[in-house]
């Protein structure tokens, strides 16, 4: 019997040699002068970049024998493995994942027909199985061999990350140039990761600029990793190598969930840092001194742990995740340590967005309020601080998740309005004694309400310190607006932390019926 | 806490006359200061080169008038005179790259 087998197992053994080889052929990628040139710059390779983020050996690759569509200008001749991109699934903290990663040793990463192709089948099994989906970024840019099917590939790749905006996560990691085109699908993705002197993003790169302009710029100048982290806003998280890059985006997908339709993972309840964050002890209590915010959320949330999101970019105002009773949710705090955190152009258009993200994933949003209102200037008029402020109204606005908010200090004017008062429906809201809530800070209320007393007095200087003290008595606190029931509970810091917990809990089956409608118009 | 940080250097930032004691970003402080548009002056209004000058000092000047060629972005933009005058200055030459808000030309 043995005997029979062994004939019978031998064309397959042939088979599985000729595999074998092929695969041995695809898998040097883009060959060893390229991969060394790849390594020289604190690069991975797009394989070993797959199998750091991932768990281990759970990557399963697919379209490894594509092969390129090219036909003209002698690209027929040319073996580019699996067209220049690795696509596949795998296991991430222990969920299933789709993973693409563009493999800048072959062909520069270009995008040519059948990578883009290979792009588009993962992202459609992404949207098919409901995983979240995560591109590795890499690339020249359009194959310019390949003409109009590159810029075909592009459209159909921007069409895919728009429909799954909302329905699975997208992360974009950007480990390498990404020009051209090519920025646009990381910019229509819900994060967007990148690393010191290794990423580039732009439209029209230095040499362009040069030749049109005259203007001379560094690719780094242009478009880093530091520039689009703290001037452009385009990247979330940024990291000093591609291993705090991959630890980044496992952090990240601890936190969120793994498709509209399923909730963020459950963590055992973890009590806070309390030696270190004191949250009696933060807060000045002249509303003109600045303190960290982020201080203050890590003396509540679990384990002291807030994964902070464009942590460089509108630092007057903080977004990120944290955990509450084991639950994630989405924190939301204007900064008193960065320009007295007021909202502005950026802050508004970086909270937003956020809101809009908690929003599609069902999870919960936590404001904390402590703002001067906006900021003044021609510059921010004219950058039109209104459309972009009215963002963050109607993010917030639009929001069905739980909508809990604190007052933690001042609370003034538009700035009042706009940080999820109970005016844009939050569910919650509540004040610690030192909150004041106003239309104005004291002096500028005073100086308008009594302008003729101040002015005609003989001294005014004394009378408008009088006056603005007199305001600041009688309206500097949350009472007044508790009065009229616009505050839900005045509430000791101490007990910040069990409200907020109780709160999340009782809205956990929160639903909110909204008018009919194909979709809103926001003021994008 | 507990550990000791180098001291934050702070700044002031006016809103609605409070002074807040602040940091300042540095997006805030590399903000242009808006200066209002002077007619006697004539400004690139991209970045590009001189490619022709039409005009010489002392001419006088109508409304319409070319007074240079910026070319910028592959396009040759005639630069035309928006009042009448008498050109007091002309600060550039062919050949020049002139940045966005360069002055040009100024009229007396």
């Amino acid at each position: 019997m043995p005997d029979k087998q062994k004939s019978s197992d031998k064309p397959v053994k042939r088979k599985s040699s000729d595999l074998k080889r092929r695969m041995r052929d695809a898998l040097k990628g883009g060959g060893s002068k390229a991969i060394e040139k790849q390594k020289a710059i604190g690069k991975l390779t797009a394989r070993e970049r797959i199998i750091a983020i991932l768990d281990p050996k759970t990557f399963y690759e697919y379209d490894l024998f594509v092969e390129h569509a090219a036909k003209d200008f002698d690209m027929n001749k040319k073996y580019l493995p699996g067209d220049g991109v690795i696509t596949g699934t795998g296991i991430l903290s222990g969920h299933p994942v789709c993973i693409y990663a563009q493999d800048f040793t072959i062909a520069g990463g270009s995008l040519g027909y059948m990578h883009a192709k290979k792009i588009t089948k993962i992202m459609d099994h992404a949207m098919k199985l409901k995983v979240p989906l995560i591109g590795i970024n890499d690339s020249g840019g359009a194959r310019i061999q390949e003409g109009v099917n590159s810029l075909a590939g592009y459209g159909e790749i921007f069409y895919r990350n728009t429909q799954a905006s909302g329905v699975i996560p997208q992360i974009s990691v950007i480990l390498g140039p990404c020009a051209g085109g090519a920025v646009y699908s990381p910019a229509l993705t819900d994060f967007v990761f990148v690393v010191d002197k290794i990423s580039k993003m732009f439209i029209t790169g230095p040499e362009v600029i040069k030749t049109v302009l005259g203007e001379e710029i560094s690719m780094e100048e242009l478009g880093g990793a530091l520039v689009h982290s703290e001037i452009t806003g385009n990247a979330h998280f940024y990291a000093e190598s591609e291993q705090e890059c991959f630890d980044q985006i496992k952090q990240l997908i601890s936190f969120i969930p793994w498709s509209n339709k399923k909730k963020a993972d459950s963590f055992p309840k973890k009590a806070p840092k309390s030696k270190k964050y004191k949250i009696d002890s933060v807060i000045p209590t002249d509303p003109r001194q600045p303190y960290d915010i982020r201080d203050v959320i890590k003396a509540v949330c679990d384990d002291s742990e807030l994964m902070e999101i464009q942590e460089r970019f509108a630092p007057n105002i903080v977004i990120g995740f944290a955990r509450l009773g084991g639950e994630t949710v989405g924190f939301v705090a204007n900064q008193p340590l960065y320009l007295a955190g007021v909202l502005d152009v950026d802050s508004s258009d970086k909270a937003a967005r956020f809101i809009r993200y908690c929003d599609a994933f069902s999870i919960p949003l936590v404001t904390f309020v402590d703002l001067p209102g906006y900021l003044p200037g021609v510059d921010q008029e004219h950058a039109g601080v209104i459309r972009h402020g009215a963002k963050l109204l109607y993010a917030y606005s639009e929001a069905t998740v739980p909508k809990i908010t604190l007052i933690l200090r001042k609370a003034y004017g538009g700035g009042y309005i706009a940080m999820c008062s109970h005016h844009l429906k939050a569910d919650f809201v509540f004040a610690w004694p030192s909150a004041e809530i106003a239309v104005m800070g004291p002096e500028g209320a005073a100086n308008i309400i009594f302008r003729k007393e101040i002015q005609s007095a003989e001294n005014p200087d004394e009378v408008r310190k009088q006056k603005v003290a007199e305001y600041k008595k009688k309206y500097a606190n949350p009472y007044v607006a508790a009065a009229y029931g616009y505050i839900d509970a005045v509430i000791e810091p101490s007990e910040t932390r069990n409200i907020l917990i109780h709160a999340l809990e009782i809205s956990s089956e929160k639903t909110e019926v909204t008018p009919d409608k194909k979709h809103g118009i926001p003021p994008f | 806490m507990g550990e000791k940080k180098p001291a934050i250097k702070y700044k002031y930032l006016n809103v609605d006359n409070v002074k807040y004691k602040t940091l300042l970003t540095k997006k805030y402080l590399s903000r242009k200061p808006y200066v209002d548009g002077d007619d006697k002056k004539v400004t690139a209004f991209i970045s590009g080169g001189i490619r022709k000058i039409y005009v010489k000092k002392g001419r006088s000047i109508s409304v319409g008038d070319k007074l240079l060629v910026l070319e910028a972005m592959k396009m040759r933009n005639d630069i035309i005179s928006s009042i009448d005058g008498v050109i007091k200055e002309i600060f550039v030459k062919v050949g020049d790259n002139v940045s966005k808000g360069q002055v040009l030309v100024e009229y007396k």
